[in-house]
């Protein structure tokens, strides 16, 4: 049987991995997708930690992530495309509409 | 079998995530993407939560992953979409952190086994009421979880409603941003 560990070193890779993604993509939209890598990641935790303790809220907290992701995505592709009609890009670093 | 089709499906998992941010065409990484919500499923299946598998490739795969193709093909990105400067800086920041986190995990005391109480339920014969998966979901859904499921309706329907008025015309178009270009 693998060990819970074996899953967590796992989910620890794709969120990092995430996270590298956000910090070194230029496309917005690749941002994005980064982020849906790590919510992934603590879906493989919540998921392996529910099996292995045999406790089912970690399948059910799965079920909420699930939906902050689709939320997540309807409302963040919707400010790129609003964006993207505004100024024409994805790219993050021209995007500093807040700098002062 | 199990170890094996975990060494499996961890690595396809790993590969497909770091393709992910790899590639440099958008459509290419979300196909990767996609790939990698399969093998996930796949996971979740070995972990017994098939209820999960199922909701994963309908909803991930299947309404997550369209809307994100949709979304690269109407922008129609011709650009040079290249990384960041600072890739150096990035790649050693996650490489610290994954040390860190897998310094943590080798220092703690994890079960290396399934909790007894599931496997002992399975093995003591309960043929007669034996509890599906999704039963089991839906059940603490619907009873213990109860209020968060509906807060969980609410922030789909805020989502539905802030998406239409985002990407309504008119909302960037005027004024300030097309002077200050």
């Amino acid at each position: 049987m693998i060990p819970l560990s074996y899953y967590m070193i796992l989910s620890a890779i794709v969120f990092v991995t995430g996270v590298v993604g956000v910090l070194i993509r230029r496309n917005i939209i690749m941002l994005l997708l980064s982020i849906e890598l790590m919510l992934n990641a603590t879906n493989i935790n919540f998921v392996a930690f529910s099996y292995y303790l045999g406790n089912i809220a970690g399948q059910v907290f799965v079920f909420f992530a699930l939906t902050v992701a689709a939320a997540e995505v309807a409302v963040g592709l919707a400010i790129i495309i609003a964006l993207y009609r505004g100024k024409a890009t994805v790219n993050v670093a021209e995007l500093n509409l807040m700098k002062w | 079998m199990a170890t094996l089709s975990f060494f499996y499906f961890g690595s396809v998992i790993v590969l497909c995530a770091l393709l992910v941010v790899i590639f440099r065409n958008p459509v290419y990484s979300v196909i990767s993407l996609l790939v990698m919500f399969f093998h996930i499923a796949g996971l979740f299946v070995t972990l017994h939560a098939e209820f999960l598998a199922a909701v994963q490739l309908i909803v991930y795969a299947g309404a997550i992953l369209v809307l994100y193709l949709f979304v690269v093909m109407i922008l129609n990105l011709q650009q040079d979409d290249s990384y960041q400067r600072q890739v150096k800086w990035g790649l050693g920041l996650g490489l610290l952190a994954l040390a860190e986190v897998i310094a943590i995990i080798s220092k703690a005391a994890l079960p290396d086994e399934p909790a007894q109480s599931k496997t002992a339920a399975a093995a003591a014969g309960e043929a007669a009421t034996v509890v599906g998966n999704t039963e089991m979901v839906g059940k603490a859904l619907y009873t213990t979880y109860l209020f968060p499921f509906e807060v969980a309706s609410l922030i789909l329907l805020v989502a539905m409603i802030g998406a239409i008025i985002m990407a309504k015309k008119g909302i960037m178009e005027p004024g300030p941003l097309r002077e200050s270009k």
